[in-house]
């Protein structure tokens, strides 16, 4: 287990760093575009462009300037987004980091709960009458994209019906749960079920089908054999067995939304996580902050991959094998 | 004569489907008593399987249904509430099944399983569970079972892991133990060990066996009884000895002479029984199942052959049974003859073919 | 009864002391040299023309992977395969190509063997496609000659493998084996996956095609029965290793090998009235062993009811124990005029 720890972080290193070099040589060794320019954002005039020039080395080798960029973004930590006039990229995530866990982890555990709920359900009462309901109810989650929903639970909770059935639901926006725990988990309701409907309606469905792929299983039948109860089958049984992957899919999925992938999400609700940081970024072309974010979630994405994978033989006594 | 242990009678297992009727187990019957070991041949799609599973209530496909009649001491299963039902299960009637790498949950110790077992029908605490399951472990040959208890089923070797298979059916000393394909998923030395293990624990725990199997050389070392099945039905039944120094049935003569054998003298040909097993019971002939690869098919074997025969000797056929044995030779002889003659012929035409 | 007269002293195939080991994938640190799993470990054998040579054991022996090995499906580790007197065991994939018309290989799974994708009667055309220049045509009606022989009807050339049963693949499986006129065929397990009744068609019909073809088989088996019956001689495997070289007759009668002895008497057996008394069972005790983990001396000294000092150190060599007998063993069951050794536990049982 050791070993296979060692070589799976070293694995992990290795791919954090081939996504450093590949995104610098994306936004700064194009072919025919002036990296300062695009660093230091529309409309720079002379000064700030000379200066970015020097700052990053951009007469310097290749492999230098890949360096100095290393070097401004995370060990002085001064790397500035030359269109919000010397603002620092890291604090700015650092800042945004919080919501984007805030919602996330809010939704994870809603969309956990509901998802494992409705595919167990689904696969104990297979060719009844709930069976298809909740299939459809997951294919509708899974459907409906998140900002339409969104804006229509918008819609719905801060205008047409904000004055009669929503009008406790506070307006747009954060609040840190330290500020005010309850207005923090009200802020955030309507984000979580939004964020949690697509998710659910994806888990559930993929547990439906492990489920019922277990069901089928020699050590079902052998459980049956044994005279245990169906209920205990399918919860000990089954269920313990499908939760692997389905863990494992988690696992992915934290990662990537921990990394900025709620974005659409935090757009339409207004909340300033990393995934709203990344959004505007991009429409201001602001290239630093980009790298930082880019940067940022392809350590989460790497991290939660890693994670799964040594997570996985926590789960499954078969991987264990050194 | 003392009650018989368990007593079935016409069972049947029809699976509905978009293409009609499938009835997988036509009217079956048999018995068995106490303490006997009755084996139960056939080869894929003989019905062998489903017709125990449907005793016990595992065949959970909804268009199944089950007809018939088997009473186990008495009490009728066909029919029985799932609830009674899992009473009977794994502590009156226990099964074992075939394939020992995938027949228990890889996510649970060894140890989890056999408490399991004990715990499933009663209220026993778990220390006490936990010892009794050492106990299972060492009788049925596991060595180090105090270590071992905690191990987890992929470290165990098959023939390892069909040992507490076993261990787990006679957990809570079933009257009855069915075993479907025991050994087949084993090598040869291992399947020598579950035998005699499977032969012992009988001896000692005085439980009946019904044991599933295509290999009628383990018939032939474990059983006392025989029933022969094809197409879903009872084709032929008697005692181990009966079956086998004086088979009645075509299809008996078919399959013992189609084995080769390790310690008789060497045939040149094997006596075969032309064309296949049913593929699928929807297609199942009127009359008699094996008339399709029957060499003295007739008339009569449109209707359906009734379970005959002398003393408790039956067979399910329409010939006449002064001389069954020349029969036999007589089918033998010409089966090999058809054959050699066909690959005789097509190897001139494919030879003639290199010349060209 | 088969006999040994239609097969001549040339020997078609001979594999010399062949080694295949496969890596183990571990850990980062292992003390010492990096375990590997000794599938064939030092195998020296002879197929000559003519004739039928059975190889037996159990599941870890070794045989699937020898039979890849000699029919060049797989680069040996060490040791040599000569075909015909010549060195195949270091060509490379084009310079092998002309040893596939006369080397082929039947495999064992007829389920997974077959393409589900392509039609029958394309699956046996390929081989001629690849070595002759005949035409579509002509390739089409060998084809359905080839069926014809193999019991199949030529109607079925434009079938998927799904349509047919298990027996039946395996006939086309043999029909694309026959495609080429092959002088020796390695048949790996090609009736274990097959019902009684048709394993008998199967083997019949290899036994049929031998006598009219005049192939040479190796044939690969777990089944004591099923390897007798078609074998005019046997060598037995255990943990990568032949163990035991002999005619098949007197290798029944007679066990040399202690392993061979214990596989013998553990193997059940019909009693219908005709046929030799079992002799008194030796059963086994544990289970075989790893192949990455090999015992030390013989490999099969831990399980063996003989086994002295000596076999726990020395690997015994396969050498000539009586007339026409090989045996890898110190203390073999036979003495040298061909008569049971007093020691052996099935002496006397008749």
């Amino acid at each position: 287990m050791l070993s296979f720890t060692l070589r799976r972080t070293a694995s992990a290193v290795l791919v954090l760093f081939s996504i450093s070099v590949l995104v610098f040589l994306i936004f700064f060794a194009t072919p025919g575009v002036d990296p300062a320019a695009r660093i230091a954002g529309r409309n720079a005039d002379q000064a700030t462009l000379r200066a970015v020039q020097h700052e990053f080395g951009l007469d310097q080798p290749l492999p230098v300037r890949y360096a100095l960029m290393m070097k401004h973004l995370f060990v002085d930590r001064d790397l500035t987004s030359f269109v919000n006039r010397g603002v620092r990229v890291i604090p700015q995530i650092t800042q945004a980091v919080p919501t984007t866990l805030s919602l996330v982890i809010g939704a994870a555990v809603i969309w956990m709960v509901v998802g494992i709920a409705m595919g167990t359900g689904a696969a104990a009462w297979r060719g009844r009458a709930a069976d298809p309901v909740i299939v459809v109810l997951g294919v509708l989650g899974v459907s409906i994209p998140v900002y339409w929903l969104g804006e229509v639970v918008n819609l719905l909770t801060q205008s047409r019906l904000h004055d009669g059935v929503f009008s406790w639901v506070p307006p747009l926006g954060y609040v840190g749960i330290t500020t005010d725990p309850l207005q923090w988990a009200l802020h955030l309701l309507f984000p979580w079920l939004t964020l949690a409907a697509l998710y659910a309606g994806i888990y559930a469905r993929v547990l439906r089908s492990e489920m019922l792929g277990a069901l089928e299983e020699d050590y079902v039948r052998t459980a049956r054999a044994k005279g245990v109860s169906e209920r205990r089958i399918l919860l000990k049984h089954a269920l313990r067995c499908s939760l692997i992957p389905v863990v494992s899919l988690f696992g992915l999925d934290f990662g990537a939304l921990v990394g900025g992938s709620a974005l659409l999400t935090e757009v339409v609700f207004g909340l300033p996580g990393v995934g709203r940081l990344t959004y505007t970024a991009l429409q201001n072309l602001d290239l630093p902050v980009i790298l930082g974010t880019v940067l940022y979630a392809a350590f989460f994405v790497v991290l939660a991959n890693a994670v799964v994978d040594l997570g996985y033989a926590a789960l499954d006594p078969r991987v264990r094998r050194a | 004569m003392p009650e018989p242990l368990l007593e079935v009678t016409d069972l049947c297992v029809t699976f509905r489907s978009r293409r009609g009727a499938a009835r997988v187990v036509d009217r079956l019957s048999f018995d068995l008593g106490e303490g006997e070991v009755l084996g139960v041949v056939g080869e894929s799609g003989s019905g062998k399987s489903v017709s125990m599973m449907s005793l016990l209530g595992l065949i959970r496909d909804p268009n199944a249904s089950v007809e018939g009649s088997a009473r186990f001491r008495g009490r009728e299963l066909v029919g029985m509430a799932d609830a009674e039902l899992r009473d009977l299960r794994g502590r009156d009637i226990a099964m074992v099944f075939q394939d020992p790498m995938t027949s228990l949950t890889p996510v649970y110790t060894v140890g989890w399983h056999l408490t399991e077992a004990l715990r499933a029908h009663r209220r026993v605490p778990k220390a006490v569970a936990r010892r009794r399951a050492v106990e299972l472990l060492a009788e049925v040959g596991i060595p180090d079972p105090h270590r071992r208890l905690d191990d987890y089923p992929h470290q165990f070797s098959g023939g390892m892991r069909q040992r507490v298979v076993i261990a787990m059916g006679l957990a809570n000393n079933p009257a009855l133990l069915i075993a479907d394909e025991p050994t087949t998923a084993l090598d040869v030395t291992t399947q020598a060990q579950v035998l005699d293990l499977l032969r012992r624990l009988q001896r000692e725990h005085g439980s009946s066996i019904v044991l599933i199997t295509h290999d009628m050389a383990v018939v032939s070392q474990l059983a006392d009884r025989v029933l022969v099945m094809y197409g879903g039905r009872a084709v032929e039944k008697g005692t181990r000895r009966e079956v086998f120094h004086a088979p009645q049935h075509p299809y008996t003569w078919g399959l013992l002479g189609s084995v080769p054998r390790a310690r008789a003298a060497r045939v040149h040909r094997l006596a075969t029984i032309p064309g296949s097993p049913p593929a699928s019971a929807l297609d199942a002939p009127p009359g008699c199942p094996f008339a399709p690869r029957c060499v003295h098919v007739h008339e009569t074997c449109l209707q359906r052959p009734p379970l005959e025969g002398a003393g408790g000797h039956v067979d399910a056929c329409w010939l006449p049974r002064e001389d069954r044995a020349g029969l036999r030779r007589i089918t033998a002889e010409q089966v090999a003859e058809d054959e050699v003659a066909r690959v005789h012929d097509a190897a001139e035409t494919v030879e003639e073919g290199i010349d060209r | 009864m088969r006999t040994s007269t239609r097969s001549g002293t040339e020997v078609l195939l001979r594999a010399n002391d062949v080694v295949k080991h496969f890596p183990v994938r571990g850990g980062l640190w292992h003390r010492g040299p990096r375990p590997v799993v000794h599938a064939v470990d030092g195998v020296s054998l002879e197929v000559r023309r003519g004739e039928t040579l059975g190889v037996v054991g159990e599941s870890g022996c070794g045989k699937s992977t020898l039979g890849r090995c000699l029919t060049r499906l797989t680069d040996l580790t060490s040791g040599t395969v000569e075909f015909t007197g010549r060195d195949v065991s270091r060509l490379s994939r084009s310079a092998l190509r002309p040893l596939r018309r006369d080397v082929q290989l039947v495999f064992q799974d007829p389920y997974s063997s077959l393409n589900p994708r392509r039609r029958v009667g394309e699956v046996v055309a390929e081989p001629l496609e690849i070595h002759t220049s005949a035409t579509a045509a002509q390739n089409r009606a060998r084809v359905a000659e080839l069926f014809e022989l193999v019991g199949l009807s030529a109607g079925h050339l434009d079938r998927f493998p799904h349509e047919f049963s298990g027996g039946q693949r395996q006939r086309v499986g043999i029909a694309r084996a026959l495609a080429n006129n092959p002088r020796l065929i390695v048949a790996d397990e090609p009736v274990s996956a097959l019902d009684v009744s048709i394993q008998a068609q199967v083997l019949n019909l290899f036994a049929d095609l031998q006598d009219e073809l005049g192939l040479t088989y190796v044939f690969i088996a777990h089944d004591l029965g099923v390897v007798r019956h078609v074998s005019d001689r046997i060598a037995v495997m255990y943990l990568g290793e032949v163990v035991e070289v002999a005619d098949a007759d007197p290798l029944y009668d007679a066990p040399g090998h202690p392993y061979t002895e214990a596989l013998l008497s553990a193997a059940p057996e019909i009693d219908d009235g005709t046929g030799d008394v079992a002799p008194e069972r030796i059963v086994l005790t544990g289970d075989v062993p790893n192949p990455v983990d090999k015992p030390s001396g013989c490999a099969f000294h831990p399980r063996c009811p003989y086994a002295q000092d000596r076999c726990r150190t020395e690997r015994p060599l396969l050498t000539l124990a009586a007339p026409g007998r090989l045996t890898a063993c110190h203390y073999p069951l036979l003495t040298a005029a061909g008569d049971q050794a007093p020691h052996a536990v099935t002496a006397g049982a008749t």
